[in-house]
């Protein structure tokens, strides 16, 4: 193969041919079916094999042509490439399931009722084909807005106000220090810790041991959300120039003046983003939820008193403990069609993130 | 280093002519408006010591309680098989997660089409953006299906390894399968931390390199890795946090019991899917049981935190990045 490079130009030669790269991987797959078919064919050995066989086949190649270097660098590069492809195959293997069956569950029934009477009887005459699926996610998506919309009014304030005493008025000291460093130490707290703690919180406060309300798991939320809305709020005010502040300043405008009329608004398109990816961040949250609100099938408007359900416990618990036991089937179709809903609401909201950032960002003048 | 250490005191407070000026605020506003983000900031210190306080609280009745009246005869005996199982779950989705992760910044920082590097780094991200009962969902109903051939065989040809000991679960609901999903779902922290440092490599080393004839994975190696190193360290042990605290991705996959050491076969629990399968019918000891066991859950992800924090800030300091 070799000399057949050396004809073409003077300057590639020593270099593999471009149609071995290819080459090799049309030999790969086919090798690799055959081999897959050795074992009893089937997709996932077939893309395993042929994969195995390109990564070590390519670089052997390219190796005894180019060198032992080149050799190693091909194979790196086989590598890297190939955990992006290793990595797209859960995201697109995700998405597919939840549209293939998330779709087949969609119905109106589905965004208006919620899943009081719907009992294991229905479900199973359902399942005969007498009816269409009933039963639906509108009590769940009321509690997933009300809890997340309580999350939100607590953190963001108390979130911005410290990202705004980090920035503008910490001098370093060991207060300030202490604040960035377990905000840090918060962002990590487990989800379910943050559920027990406002379960505990609450039962300590209230006397009984088994408070649990939408406002219970919206002060579980909280804990997960604060430090989100700090972190991204103090780059945000970071990124602010001194040159605005110091304007303002000899201007005469007071301090707590400038931060509210010159910076917030300069940095108001990042913080606004970055408020909602923390609000898409919490809405998925399942685990809070389950120690702090319980779980209802009925409509609750209410989140001061009373059990509430989400859209993520929905489809928990509609996997976990279907309605029927007996056709489990009708009970993962909501579940699924809720799944959908859920993941449309988080995209939605990661790309209103992105376009109030780019809407609102501050002119430059470039 | 504050922004503000030029003008600490704000603007003079001797003109006393802010009359005339309209706007510029007034002077008193500027000391509450100080005190009200100062009580921000503690608040959440008072928080976060409320998490720890109440739940300690909550979590003392097991202490003093009879051993007949725990579940597993004492507290440590309960709280055992936990650990080692949520340490195995996170210890396989580290061993996944962490070669595709860095494969899959490196792809981004230095193998990817400047044009698309971007865009691929958006949709790495939208695996963070999926909420993790769906992640737990698709791998009840996706994955642990399609994956017990491949358990058989492991059982077939690898079974002389006690972690593969069969017979495999036919429902594919095993630790193994957990810890494939947390390892996804925990792919984007590493991936996305680590694209940051990647970047950050300083462009004349690289171009140092390439121009001493390094080959592409020379240059990765002799500059990019060199320099990133603390930062990969610290982004694993995020992921690691992340991990060990992840509820629905093992609750809704995994066919929880006792320890086993079978890697493939039902069995084992972590923490945080054992309280959240149990804690909604708790009541009275057992509540107090399942707090306890997540104060412990709590202040082993705090351990990995801190020192993820820890590496990270000494790296920030040594790296010269800034």
């Amino acid at each position: 193969m070799s000399s057949a490079a050396v004809t073409s130009s003077r300057f590639t030669s020593g270099q593999a041919p471009k149609w071995l790269t290819p080459a090799v991987g049309l030999a790969a797959i086919i090798l690799g079916a055959a081999l897959s078919a050795l074992i009893g064919f089937s997709v996932a050995t077939w893309a395993l094999f042929a994969g195995l066989i390109f990564v070590i086949a390519g670089p052997i190649l390219i190796g005894i042509i180019e060198g032992r270097r080149k050799g190693s660098d091909a194979f790196a590069r086989f590598l890297v490439y190939g955990t992006f492809l290793i990595a797209l195959i859960p995201l697109v293997s995700v998405l597919w399931t939840v549209l293939s069956k998330g779709i087949p569950g969609l119905s109106g029934n589905l965004l208006t009722t919620s899943m009081n009477g719907v009992t294991g009887v229905v479900d199973n005459k359902t399942a005969a084909g007498d009816q269409p699926i009933l039963g639906g996610i509108y009590h769940a998506i009321i509690g997933t807005l009300e809890i997340t919309a309580l999350a939100t009014i607590i953190s963001v304030p108390i979130g911005l106000l410290t990202a705004i005493y980090l920035v503008e008025y910490a001098t370093g000291g060991p207060l300030s220090r202490a604040i960035t460093f377990f905000v840090d130490v918060m962002t990590g707290i487990p989800s379910i810790v943050a559920g027990l703690f406002a379960a505990s919180f609450f039962a300590f406060a209230t006397g009984s041991p088994s408070t649990r309300t939408g406002f219970v798991a919206a002060v579980a939320l909280s804990v997960l959300m604060v430090p989100t809305v700090v972190r991204n709020a103090e780059e945000m005010l970071r990124i602010v120039p001194n040159e605005l502040r110091e304007a303002s300043y000899a201007l005469g405008v007071r301090k707590w003046r400038t931060i509210m009329k010159v910076v917030i608004p300069t940095a108001i398109s990042g913080i606004a983003s970055g408020v909602t990816l923390a609000i898409a961040r919490v809405i998925g949250e399942t685990a809070p939820i389950l120690v702090t609100a319980g779980f209802v099938n009925s409509i609750n408007f209410n989140a001061f008193s009373g059990w509430m359900a989400t859209l993520p416990t929905y489809i928990y618990y509609q996997i976990m403990t279907p309605t029927s036991p007996t056709s489990p089937q009708v009970s993962e179709t909501r579940a699924w069609a809720a799944a959908l809903i859920l993941i449309l609401i988080v995209m939605l909201l990661n790309l209103t993130a992105r376009a109030i950032a780019k809407a609102f960002a501050p002119k430059t003048g470039r | 280093m504050s922004i503000t250490s030029d003008s600490p005191n704000g603007p003079s407070t001797r003109r006393n002519s802010s009359k005339e000026l309209p706007d510029v605020g007034n002077p008193a506003a500027d000391k509450i408006f100080s005190g009200i983000s100062l009580s921000a900031g503690i608040l959440i210190l008072v928080v976060l010591a409320a998490v720890a306080i109440f739940l300690v609280a909550q979590a003392l009745p097991v202490f003093s309680a009879n051993a007949e009246e725990l579940t597993a005869g004492s507290f440590l005996k309960y709280i055992w098989p936990l650990t080692i199982g949520t340490l195995i779950a996170s210890a396989i989705a580290l061993l996944i997660a962490t070669p595709v992760g860095i494969g899959v910044a490196l792809y981004i920082s230095h193998y990817a089409p400047r044009r698309f590097a971007k865009t691929i780094g958006y949709i790495i991200d939208l695996l963070a953006a999926i909420p993790s009962v769906i992640f737990g969902a698709w791998g009840a109903a996706v994955l642990a299906p399609k994956i017990v051939p491949f358990y058989d065989w492991l059982a077939a040809y690898f079974g002389w390894l006690p972690i593969f000991v069969g017979p495999a679960s036919q429902t594919g609901k095993t630790i193994l399968t957990a810890g494939i999903v947390l390892g996804i779902m925990i792919l984007p922290i590493i991936t996305s931390m680590c694209r940051e440092i990647f970047i950050q490599t300083p462009k004349l080393q690289e171009e140092a390199a390439l121009g001493l004839g390094a080959t592409r994975w020379e240059m990765v190696k002799m500059t990019v890795f060199p320099f990133a190193r603390t930062g990969i360290v610290s982004s694993v042990m995020l992921a690691l946090g992340r991990a060990l605290g992840e509820t629905m991705a093992v609750t809704l996959v995994l066919a929880s019991g006792p320890l086993n050491a079978s890697l493939i076969q039902s069995g084992n629990q972590t923490f945080a899917s054992e309280i959240a399968l149990n804690f909604p019918e708790a009541y009275g000891l057992r509540m107090s049981e399942l707090i306890a066991a997540g104060l412990v859950l709590f202040v082993i992800t705090l351990i990995v935190n801190v020192i993820a924090r820890m590496i990270t800030s000494r790296y920030k300091e040594f790296s010269g990045a800034n």
